[in-house]
């Protein structure tokens, strides 16, 4: 197959295209997010006359949507291993499973945010709350691009497009959302579990 | 090879309603193009346009700094001129240009015929271009950025800077930082992923291998400035505080994300340089590069380093003694294997035949040139000396002999070098040799007083200086200088029209005009669009002079093919390619629309917010082959199963 311009039949690593792409692209998102923990760790103790993050956390809460968040890289594997198989109606299954327990944890999140505001903890209230808001916002943004792209490939399995063969296509999305479930798990350290400061 | 549909096949697909462009030549095949040297032309065009537009800002600057209580610009005119004379000339000129390069001749110097990701490649350089016409829309929409290119927060935050001009700043470099980490990752998987058979890691030439250096530093720096530009745009945009200091915003957060992505940015500009001047040096020393693994891993150790020098940008900022104390020793040290280069290079001068044409005059400049700009720099990196030098000229100074003398000459090196590979004929050498000799005393008239005038105490980014402190006679040479160096330019200008003017009607200039080394030239000039007729396998470092040279029986370096047995004449037919998409150039054009709606109003960001999810969908479900001419467009189609498949093998025709 030599004679193609961009083939991935034969790839130096052995690897395709899109596989290795995602692998540098989430090594990107590393420092995406590094960058986004450092400013919440710098501002974490700067509340102003805002409310204080260890008076306003709900750290019970916020531990049931991680608990959601992080069974929903189980149900994940479960959808690879499923088209691996040729089982697509198992696939399907549990591809909307992952996209379902991605929606509940968004929908904990907007939950959550509500809350804070009505207690006082607006975006531009604090550097605290500009940063809480921001870090946790990228991070529910890229999980939500997560449900767009696991509904995507929901809808094309029904129509028949998403077979045995492209369980690679399930694989490299499984893989952005195994990065942002791990990345959940330094946030939901660093911002909640790490006793924080109150007023 | 099957073929497992028909074009009918093709047309009763749902999905089919997304026809593909058909090549052409005319300027929708220039708007559509997949193609990776059409592509890097495109880069080149955009970045020289830029340079002149970031030029004529230069001199705009010189003018009002040629005697003292200048009135050509007023403060707040220079504040803006002096912003975008820095932004433009970095991200809009030197990386572009970089790009163009690296877009160019990366598939080609490995063996490939495109670069993993075609119409990514193509979003890249629309996006570019878009961040690009959105920083410069500023001019003339409220006025320009005018905190500087270093955009420090909060001095950049609205209450010192109401004009929308800093929020062109974030938005542009946000659109042009994005187009920069898709290209970084697509040129990543190229190299790593398309080598043709035999060109192990250790047999790509050193251009090659500080372009890999200079993508995976764009892949990890880009995410740290986008962070810092989110951070500015949020607090100006949306009143968030991060850089407000009466609530406890810090005023170092800025200036440590920033330099965090800063510094790596500077090796990111000058590594592509490197590499030009490394392909350019032993081919007109007549001699293989001098220590070629202590060429790439003094790279590779540059790559690493970069990340652990950026506090030396805020010696004065309040940083502490240990803080201090440790990054002075880190910047000395980056010093080393900057160090080395320049010895290899000067090893590889050493007992050859030097034929100085024109690219050769120039890399010897960078070699020169830069080394100075090289030696300020660790005058800087001692931190009692920079706590004097800091916020002067000499810092300019400094800045400039790395940056003019080591890209810009690079650039115009690999320029004069590789002209012959794109476009068929040669640039003028003589008219070149005029071009180099006036850049060079232009540079140095303009660059060098900088150093007298910063150690003399003058301030860098201030408008104007009052007579009395001895600053002006070196102030005058410099603005002689740098209509010097413009004059230096229109010289290229004019070797360009000429030489394509003499060159119109006649046969192309034959292949391997400058006796060179690496895979590229195996391919005829200008290169055609499928690159290699038969993809080449390879079983040396300088490959391509393998196949030219061989030894004697008494050891000797003797001539055993002449270039034309060597070179394919480029016949090849039928050769699949890529075919061009209109999408990436709808969805770039939807980020202006945003960036300005954010600005302005938001509902801009609906109409810029559909082209740009429209043009993903469409991008997805379009044909991934062009069933008359194509095969193999297995790119950039995560999700895109529907198309895929059925068409894999469409007929050959
Ligand atoms: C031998 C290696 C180098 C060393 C030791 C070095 C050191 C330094 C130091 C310590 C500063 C901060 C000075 C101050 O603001 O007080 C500085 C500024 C700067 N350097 Fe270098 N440098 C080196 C190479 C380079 C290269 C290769 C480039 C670009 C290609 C570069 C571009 C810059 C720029 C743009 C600034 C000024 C940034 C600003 O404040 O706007 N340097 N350098
Ligand atoms: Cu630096």
């Amino acid at each position: 197959m030599s004679d193609t311009a961009t083939s991935d039949h034969a790839t130096t690593t052995g690897m395709t295209h899109n596989k290795l792409a995602m692998w540098v692209f989430l090594g990107s998102e590393c420092l995406l997010f590094g960058a986004l923990i450092s400013t919440y760790l710098v501002y974490r103790g700067r509340f102003a006359s805002g409310p204080a993050p260890g008076d306003i956390f709900d750290i019970p809460f916020t531990s049931v949507s991680s608990f959601v968040l992080l069974m929903s890289s189980l149900t994940m594997v479960l959808a690879l291993s499923a088209i691996k198989r040729g089982d697509l109606r198992n696939n399907r299954l549990w591809l909307l499973t992952t996209a379902l327990l991605g929606s509940l944890f968004i929908g904990g999140q907007v939950y959550e945010f509500t809350t804070f505001f009505r207690e006082g903890l607006g975006y531009t209230t604090s550097p605290f709350s500009s940063a809480f808001f921001t870090l946790t916002g990228f991070h529910g943004v890229h999980v939500s691009l997560g449900i767009i792209m696991l509904m995507s490939m929901f809808i094309s399995s029904l129509r028949g497009s998403l077979r045995k063969e492209h369980s690679e296509t399930v694989e490299i999305i499984g893989l952005y959302w195994h990065f942002v479930d791990i990345v959940w798990i330094f946030i939901f350290t660093v911002i909640y579990l790490v006793p924080s400061p109150t007023s | 090879m099957t073929a497992t549909t028909t074009v009918e096949d093709v047309v009763d697909q749902p999905l089919g309603v997304y026809t593909r462009p058909t090549g052409g030549n005319g300027w929708r095949d220039w708007i559509t193009t997949v193609d990776h040297k059409k592509i890097g032309i495109l880069y080149g065009v955009a970045a020289l346009f830029f340079f002149v537009v970031g030029g004529i800002e230069a001199l705009l600057i010189r003018l009002q700094l040629a005697t003292p209580n200048g009135t050509v610009l007023g403060a707040d005119m220079y504040n803006q001129v002096f912003t975008m004379h820095g932004v433009t000339m970095i991200f809009l000129a030197a990386m572009p240009l970089s790009a163009a390069f690296a877009n160019y001749l990366i598939p080609l110097q490995i063996g490939a015929r495109d670069v993993a990701f075609p119409r990514l490649n193509a979003l890249s350089f629309w996006a570019f271009l878009a961040g690009g016409i959105v920083l410069n829309l500023s001019w003339v929409m409220g006025g320009a950025p005018d905190g500087g290119w270093f955009g420090y927060a909060p001095n950049t935050g609205i209450v010192f800077s109401p004009s929308p001009g800093m929020d062109f700043y974030a938005l542009g470099l946000q659109i042009t930082g994005v187009a920069s980490l898709m290209s970084s990752i697509n040129l990543t998987v190229t190299v790593l992923n398309m080598r043709a058979p035999g060109m192990t890691l250790f047999r790509m030439p050193v251009f090659t291998w500080m372009m890999l250096v200079t993508q995976l530093l764009l892949v990890f720096a880009m995410p740290v400035i986008a962070v810092a530009l989110f951070l500015l745009t949020f607090s100006r945009l949306f009143g968030a505080r991060f850089f407000d200091p009466s609530v406890g915003g810090d005023a170092l957060l800025w200036q440590h994300l920033f330099w965090i992505f800063g510094h790596p940015e500077v090796y990111i500009l000058i590594l592509p340089s490197f590499g030009i001047i490394s392909e350019v040096i032993p081919t007109f020393s007549r001699k293989p590069i001098f220590g070629y693994p202590f060429m790439v891993f003094s790279g590779i150790a540059i790559g690493f380093m970069g990340w652990g020098v950026w506090a030396h940008h805020m010696f004065v900022s309040g940083i502490g003694p240990i803080s201090v104390a440790a990054f002075s020793l880190s910047t000395m040290f980056i010093a080393v294997p900057t160090g080395v280069k320049i010895l290899n290079w000067m090893a590889t001068m050493w007992g050859g035949r030097i034929k100085f044409s024109a690219p050769m005059l120039f890399a010897v400049g960078v070699v020169s040139m830069f080394t100075i700009g090289g030696l300020s720099g660790v005058t800087h990196a001692i931190s009692p000396a920079d706590t004097q030098q800091t916020d002067t000229y000499y810092i300019v100074a400094h800045f400039h002999y790395v940056i003019f003398g080591g890209i810009v000459f690079g650039l115009f090196a690999g320029l004069y070098f590789w002209w012959p590979k794109v476009f068929g004929h040669m640039l003028s050498d003589g008219v070149g040799k005029v071009n180099f000799w006036v850049m060079l005393v232009g540079f140095n008239l303009t660059f060098g007083p900088m150093h007298v005038l910063g150690l003399q105490g003058m301030s860098r980014r201030i408008d104007s200086y009052s007579p009395g402190f001895g600053f002006e006679l070196w102030n005058m040479v410099s603005t002689i200088g740098s209509f010097l160096i413009a004059l230096s330019i229109a010289i290229f200008v004019v070797n360009v029209i000429m030489s394509a003017m003499k060159a119109r009607g006649q046969a192309p200039c034959g292949p391997d005009p400058w006796d060179a080394r690496s895979l590229e030239w195996l391919t005829p000039n200008p290169t055609p669009v499928h690159n290699f007729d038969e993809v080449p396998v390879v079983e040396s470092l300088d490959e391509f002079w393998h196949r030219k040279y061989g030894t004697d029986d008494d050891g000797r370096v003797v001539r055993v093919a002449s270039a034309e047995e060597v070179c394919e004449d480029g016949s090849a037919v039928g050769v699949h390619l890529p075919p061009p998409s209109f999408w990436p150039i709808v969805f770039a054009s939807g980020l202006p629309f945003i960036a300005l709606g954010l600005i302005f109003n938001l509902w801009l960001t609906v109409p810029g917010g559909l082209l740009v999810v429209m043009a993903i969908y469409a991008w997805i479900f379009e044909p991934v082959d062009d069933p008359d001419a194509a095969h193999g467009d297995h790119d950039d189609h995560e999700g895109d199963e529907a198309a895929a498949d059925t068409i894999e093998e469409a007929p050959v025709v």
